[in-house]
């Protein structure tokens, strides 16, 4: 199994705005560095739900949003390397809506959050034959600035 | 010249090149272009009938081609021309 290393102050920032944005769903991108298959999350940045209707169930990234994420990463030398979202009141299993547009290479990090308080946390990436598998996810507590 | 920013989960397809400059003076040019270069692009970004992939949106600087003309939208010398893959998704059940 892949694993993923998600430092502790990405996972505070993923793990405050699923409690925030609660009971809606959350969304946002993740940056960091992917070396010889050795993957580590060192930022999250929040971007906002653009779903039009329910977003207690759905959630949507904007186009400029997109933009502005791998512009991001190019001028600071990072790799976006996939985006989180929130699945409130369920489980952070991957859906068939999340699979629907899924991309290769992203890691798709879900945070199950239950009644407003995250419950756990587990990343999936697409694979040759086009459905999801889980990576292990290690949060690096020694990354605190 | 203009520059086509190839999304992340794409670049395995660009030999991990990020960026890529053209001088075409359309969308539809320099996308064809680009796929030339890189074949194995091309049934990521282009469908069977030629036209772009309906979950890849086309933006030049912050606008959206579909309010440009679409394909056959212009391109500038210092424009910055993005291929987006939509993201989206959620939870599989009603909450009631």
């Amino acid at each position: 199994m892949k694993k993923l290393i998600l430092e502790e102050k990405a996972f505070n920032i993923i793990a405050e705005h699923g409690s925030t944005d609660f009971p809606n769903e959350c969304c946002g991108f993740l940056f960091g560095k992917d070396k010889e298959g050795k993957r580590t999350i060192t930022e999250a940045n929040p971007v906002v739900n653009a779903k039009q209707g329910d977003q207690r169930r759905r959630f949507e990234i904007a186009p400029n949003d997109y933009i502005k994420a791998e512009m991001y990463a190019l001028q600071n030398d990072l790799q976006l390397l996939g985006v989180y979202h929130s699945h409130p009141q369920h489980p952070a299993i991957p859906s068939e809506h999340d699979l629907k547009v899924a991309l290769p290479f992203f890691s798709y990090v879900i945070i199950s959050v239950i009644d407003g308080i995250v419950d756990h946390i587990r990343s999936w990436q697409l694979n040759d034959e086009g459905t999801f598998e889980e990576e292990t996810v290690q949060r690096n507590i020694f990354s605190l600035n | 010249m203009a520059q086509i920013i190839i999304p992340t989960p794409l670049r395995k397809y660009t030999e991990e090149q990020a960026v890529f400059t053209t001088d075409q003076p359309t969308v539809e040019l320099a996308i064809n272009e680009l796929v030339n270069k890189f074949p194995a692009l091309k049934t990521q970004v282009i469908d069977n009938s030629g036209k772009l992939r309906s979950f890849i949106k086309v933006f030049i600087g912050e606008e959206d081609i579909r309010g440009l003309g679409g394909e056959q939208a212009t391109i500038g010398d210092k424009d910055v021309v993005s291929l987006i893959p939509a993201i989206a998704g959620g939870v599989s059940v009603s909450l009631n």
